[in-house]
């Protein structure tokens, strides 16, 4: 069984839902002949035809209204944004009219909008950004973000297959960077509304998704190495809806939280975690809920810059250790 | 009918293909979408019709002529309506009692009376954000290319909302992909309060199109026929496989953007131009009878048909009451099916 990278994998989910399901297709730029930016549809055009991989013109909003209309007919359209910092041009038409449809309408609309987001790749404030703040903040719409190989395929095909917009990001830092061994002949779905623990501990609960869990997986390490401190990893996997539960559940076990995100802080996804934590399980908690995050500034080019403005493993190391302490 | 036995065969012939059945059936929705709106001007003046009430006085001809124009039945075409087309819902089978109901409202009182959709019978509810159904028209028409279906898709946009980006970025991927489309651009001189030349530098809206290789005519939106039968054609060849086509029609907005818009920066003389001698409705009667296509009497019975028919739908809604409150949180999601209620409403 060979390892089978992030990328592969959600290339994998995308070509079995594909084959599955004819009402499955793809638009976006340069997703046809080209194959993607990042070669996440490459060959596609080749195995299901033009018509069903749709290069498009550089209209966002025109790729997620159109994805919309499909949609209401019956069809499965997954957009892709070729970097997701273009999804902004497609703010009005996700948050007025897809996020309405259902409750305004009562219309379907199964609709993907995924694309690479993140930084720590040298890519500059529009070529790096977490979006996921922005569409939270909207009813009507569900986000996922994968951490794993194995979570980028469940969470595609999950998503294709929901019957609601779903907002998939992937993180183009983990791309190429992780591999995994997935059994083909498994077919493999990852429950939209579920997080994962991705590391039992008892001392202390990091919450994060994303890149960060990666990054607090090695402060685990660390801390158990240096400091004997056992730190459980609470991998999200789906932001919207979020999985309350497992976040009770692991606070009530560690009594102590760290929340870790990529995105920056003010209106982050951490507040709404830390409120959450307040109001569900405030007795349980042994010390404050802390952030480690970026910072509150558009995310700069050169690797100096980057490295300072997004969180590293040291930081999540200093800030457990500090709350550790507490 | 008993009183027309004789051919008349002075009479010039009834043009685009329509019978004599047709045009009064059309005369039918002019005369349904206009005394529905004044009923409901009537309503929203003793506050019994909630929120804004938009009216499309003067435009019901191009509304009514170019819905005519669709497939209607079973696997309609699918047409997006804006705030005035009133009258092409009607023509696709909306009924007047969706448009006055309130709990019983097609939205369960989630949108405005004109904000709702029957994609069975073939519209799509348009939301606020001007330009945003062209890209989701476009949408609507590609699956129809995709599966092969022979549909089309039809969209109404304002001269104010060509003037969005969603509008051009629709138009653009429209034209590119070649898919069924009918857009139809309502020069109606007043988007609001803007007249056109503070909203765009071109004359006609047709130019737009022509931007983006789209073949586009203009016509006089207040001959109810000459719009049929330049949709007509247009759906014809989109159904056909030749891609968007564009209409621009030009009318004139006779009521304030909303009613409580007392139109203050409208010349009163214009108003009264296009009220006396440029009414859809007065032109399309004048044409029927003159041309001996229908006669007065004949009208008459359509418009006590009419008047019947939204008492009736008056009667049935006007002592409903409004949706259940908790009503309100179903339905965001497909599961789970209704957002929690807020901890403290249960104290």
């Amino acid at each position: 069984m060979a390892d089978v990278t992030y990328l592969e994998a959600l290339r994998q989910g995308l070509w079995e839902e594909m084959e599955r399901d004819p009402s499955v297709f793809i638009l976006g730029e340069d997703v046809g002949a080209y194959g993607g930016a990042f070669k996440v549809t490459e060959g596609f055009a080749k195995q299901f035809g033009e018509a069903r991989v749709i290069d498009t013109p550089i209209s966002e909003a025109a790729i997620v209204g159109a994805a919309a209309g499909a949609a209401h007919m019956g069809m499965r359209p997954v957009a892709e944004m070729q970097f997701i910092d273009f999804i902004s041009c497609a703010y009005d038409m996700l948050t007025n009219y897809v996020a309405t449809a259902r409750y305004r309408a009562g219309l379907a609309t199964p609709i993907v909008v995924r694309g690479p987001c993140g930084g720590y790749v040298r890519g500059g404030p529009f070529h790096s950004q977490n979006p996921e703040a922005a569409f939270f903040h909207t009813p009507g719409l569900k986000i996922v973000y994968p951490a794993t190989a194995r979570d980028a395929k469940g969470l595609i095909k999950a998503s294709i297959r929901d019957d609601d917009p779903v907002i998939y990001l992937e993180h183009k830092w983990l791309y190429r960077r992780i591999k995994e061994a997935l059994p083909e002949e498994e077919e493999i779905l990852t429950p939209i509304g579920a997080a994962r623990v991705a590391r039992e501990g008892k001392d202390l609960s990091i919450v994060t998704y994303g890149a960060t869990v990666w990054k607090s997986l090695e402060a685990a390490d660390q801390l158990a190495t240096d400091d004997g401190l056992s730190v459980e990893v609470l991998d999200l996997r789906t932001l919207l809806p979020m999985d309350d539960a497992a976040i009770m559940r692991t606070v009530q076990k560690t009594n102590k939280v760290l929340i870790v995100h990529e995105d920056t802080r003010t209106g982050g996804l951490a507040g709404e975690i830390a409120a959450r934590i307040n109001e569900q399980a405030f007795a349980w908690l042994d010390g404050p809920i802390m952030r480690v995050t970026a910072h509150d500034v558009p995310l700069p080019y050169a690797p100096t810059l980057e490295d300072f403005v997004l969180p590293q493993t040291d930081d999540i190391v200093k800030a457990a250790r500090w709350l550790a302490a507490y | 009918m008993p009183s027309r036995a004789a051919p008349i065969t002075q009479s010039p012939p009834i043009p685009a293909g329509l019978t004599r059945d047709q045009l009064l059936e059309i005369y039918h929705y002019l005369r349904l979408t206009r005394t529905l709106e004044e009923r409901l001007t009537a309503l929203y003046r003793q506050s019994r019709v909630i929120g804004g009430l938009f009216r499309s006085l003067g435009q019901e001809g191009e509304s009514v002529g170019s819905a005519y124009a669709l497939a209607r039945g079973p696997n309609p075409d699918i047409l997006s309506p804006l705030i005035r087309n009133l009258g092409s819902m009607l023509v696709m089978g909306a009924e007047p009692i969706a448009i006055l109901a309130k709990a019983e409202s097609p939205t369960h009182g989630r949108e405005l009376n004109v904000h709702f959709n029957d994609l069975e019978k073939g519209y799509l509810g348009q939301i606020s954000h001007l330009g945003d159904m062209v890209p989701v028209m476009a949408g609507i028409a590609l699956t129809f290319k995709l599966r092969g279906e022979p549909r089309v898709g039809l969209v109404y946009v304002g001269d104010g909302a060509t003037s969005t980006g969603t509008f051009h970025e629709g138009l653009n991927f429209a034209a590119v992909q070649k898919v069924p489309l009918v857009v139809i651009a309502e020069f109606n001189r007043w988007a609001y309060s803007t007249p056109p030349e503070k909203q765009f530098a071109v004359k006609d809206l047709a130019e737009k199109a022509k931007g983006y290789g789209i073949p586009a005519v203009t016509v006089d939106g207040n001959d109810v026929l000459a719009v049929y039968e330049a949709t007509k054609f247009a759906v014809e060849r989109a159904r056909r496989g030749h891609g968007v086509q564009f209409i621009e029609v030009k009318t004139y907005r006779r009521k304030g953007h909303a009613e409580h818009d007392d139109q203050h920066y409208v010349p009163k003389e214009e108003l009264d131009w296009w009220a006396k001698e440029n009414d859809p409705v007065d032109r399309y009667v004048k044409q029927l009878v003159q041309h001996d296509w229908a006669e007065e009497s004949e009208l008459k019975v359509i418009d006590d048909g009419v008047k019947a028919e939204i008492d009736q739908a008056t009667d049935a809604c006007i002592d409903e009451p409004l949706p259940l409150p908790e009503s309100a949180l179903g339905g965001v999601y497909a599961d789970p099916p209704a957002a929690p209620r807020h901890w403290y409403r249960s104290l």
